[in-house]
């Protein structure tokens, strides 16, 4: 996909800034999930599989609605179902449809050791370029979500592009194009937070105190939301994390470890040389040859006369 | 002083010794720049040397283990000559006489002085590290396996037991590049009488002792 546009403003395991003489003016996009609408179809897992041309193993029913249980290289979205009884007794089923939340602050392209595997649109999309990847799940190591996963066929990663080939036409992601209640809906991060606003504010009306806009701040806003009923309690959600962000020893890694790192390399050969310009080799003359002759010939006549002597 | 110069020939390291010595020196530097690929962006083009990315990932983690596999070996071999003594602290603390080359000011050194003994603890224990964050930093086979958490600090680790690898094994070249006549004793596997009388005395002595009963003495 990267190759159609040149929109990108980051680029994994690049130093230098990427194409972007444009200043950015597209406004940045956001997928809204509307957990108090979705009715668990799964419509949008079938879209992601037609128009991303994607075919995952035919599974066996586990006793759950979740299916496949987990996300894979060929499944970038799946809807995780959770049973919560709320104060009242009654119960909730709370569906969360789970993929890439296109963070601002994205992991997994902090992670990615491969140029340009790992890019970032200006609207906001974060996208892996197959082309360039290596296959060594750094990016499983840096999301704060565990969304990548890694082929067993070819052995690259993959995840969710929000059909960033779509987008960058003006067309909708499939998923969303897909949803028959309307609790998918795609736009500018603008439109969907207002619409994100009105739809909490009907949640709270009908007796959701709690409920809220799920967009977290430790990676800088994502471009996948959620409303949720229980904003206060996102873990409910199957273990949706409360305040993702890039770990700190992530961080530490991809950060200071790696020009540190280097500079010390360099420094220590250099220092080498420079030891050595200065001081010069550490020889052994020819005196040393001779006098460790000499040691060599009194120890000879020594054991010859320790063994005479017997 | 036109008397000839003797040319006396001391064994230091048999044909197998050297054998592995060698077959982990090429295996560590296949390691190092295909690691230090992927260590920072500057370095990626030493990918390049192994065919790209994909193959870059893919040959680092084997040519590791077998790396490490054959240090063993080596470290098995050497490792009770590299025990610390008390005479090995009086000679680090003397190190600006040693960096000088002025050995005459030292404790007399056995087979390996105490820089090369400490060197031996670090190679030791990194490596040690650098497998054991290595396997489980090593997404296709294992990384599963192991909690998310382990796996980032794991990430971190290896790279640092490789940051302290390889300052120690430039030390270590370094040191042979120095101290003239040390190479041939990895490549011939003798030393000469003299080069093992200035730097190695204890050693020196020792080995004549032996040397001295005849027919093992070399040239
Ligand atoms: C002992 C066995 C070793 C194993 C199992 C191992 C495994 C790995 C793995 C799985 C990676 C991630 C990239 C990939 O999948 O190829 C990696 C990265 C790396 N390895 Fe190793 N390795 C070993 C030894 C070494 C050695 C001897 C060195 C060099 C001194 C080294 C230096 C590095 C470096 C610098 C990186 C990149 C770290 C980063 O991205 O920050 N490794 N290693
Ligand atoms: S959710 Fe994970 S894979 Fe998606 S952008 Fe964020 S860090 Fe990257």
């Amino acid at each position: 996909m990267a190759l159609e546009s040149q929109d990108i403003v980051r680029r994994s395991a690049t130093t230098t800034k990427p194409p972007q003489v444009r200043r950015a003016r597209t406004a940045p996009v956001a997928k809204l999930i509307d957990t108090s609408k979705c009715i668990g179809c799964k419509a949008c897992q079938v879209a992601c599989m037609e128009w991303n041309d994607l075919r995952d193993e035919i599974g066996t029913c586990s006793g759950v609605y979740d299916n496949p249980l987990d996300l894979t290289e060929h499944s970038w979205t799946v809807m995780r179902f959770a049973e919560h009884e709320n104060e009242r007794g009654d119960l909730e089923w709370l569906i969360r449809k789970d993929g890439c939340m296109h963070c601002a602050e994205p992991g997994c392209l902090a992670a990615c050791p491969s140029p340009g595997a790992i890019v970032q649109y200006a609207n906001g999309i974060v996208d892996f370029d197959s082309e360039h990847c290596i296959g060594c799940g750094y990016c499983i190591t840096g999301c704060p979500f565990n969304i990548p996963r890694l082929s067993g066929v070819d052995g690259k990663a993959y995840k969710c592009t929000l059909c960033s080939d779509r987008v960058a036409a003006g067309r909708e992601p499939a998923c969303v194009k897909a949803c028959p209640t309307g609790a998918l809906v795609f736009g500018t991060k603008e439109d969907m937070l207002r619409h994100a606003e009105e739809r909490v504010e009907d949640l709270k009306s009908r007796g959701f105190e709690n409920a809220g806009i799920y967009d977290p701040e430790g990676v800088g806003g994502t471009h996948v939301m959620y409303v949720l009923h229980h904003r206060d309690r996102p873990e409910l959600y199957n273990d949706l994390p409360a305040d993702p962000k890039i770990s700190t020893l992530v961080k530490v890694w991809k950060g200071v470890a790696k020009p540190l790192g280097v500079a010390g390399m360099l420094l220590a050969a250099f220092a080498g040389f420079l030891h050595y310009i200065r001081v010069g080799p550490n020889e052994t003359t020819d005196d040393d040859e001779r006098e460790a002759a000499r040691a060599v010939g009194a120890s000879a006549v020594r054991a010859r006369r320790e063994t005479t002597d017997e | 002083m036109n008397e000839p110069v003797p040319r006396i020939l001391l064994e230091r390291y048999s044909a197998n010794e050297r054998t592995i010595h060698w077959i982990v020196a090429v295996l560590f530097v296949i390691a190092a720049l295909s690691g230090l690929a992927l260590f920072h962006p500057s370095l990626f083009a030493l990918s390049a040397l192994f065919g790209g990315g994909t193959w870059t990932r893919i040959l680092h983690p084997f040519a590791g283990v077998v790396m490490t596999v054959a240090f063993a070996l080596l470290a098995a071999a050497v490792a009770k000559d590299n025990v610390m003594r008390a005479a090995d602290w009086q000679w680090l603390r003397r190190i600006r006489q040693v960096l000088s080359g002025r050995e005459g000011e030292l404790p007399e050194v056995g087979r390996y002085n105490a820089g090369q003994k400490l060197l031996f603890f670090v190679m030791v224990i990194s490596l040690a590290g650098l497998l054991v964050t290595g396997i489980v930093i090593w997404r296709r086979y294992f990384s599963d396996a192991f909690p998310i958490g382990a796996v980032r600090l794991a990430s971190l680790a290896h790279a640092f037991f490789a940051f302290v690898l390889i300052l120690g094994i430039i030390v270590h070249v370094y040191a042979a590049i120095w101290v003239r006549g040390s190479i041939r004793a990895m490549t011939r596997g003798h030393v000469t009488a003299g080069w093992a009388f200035k730097h190695h005395r204890a050693w020196f002595r020792e080995k004549i002792g032996h040397a001295a009963s005849p027919g093992t003495r070399s040239d």
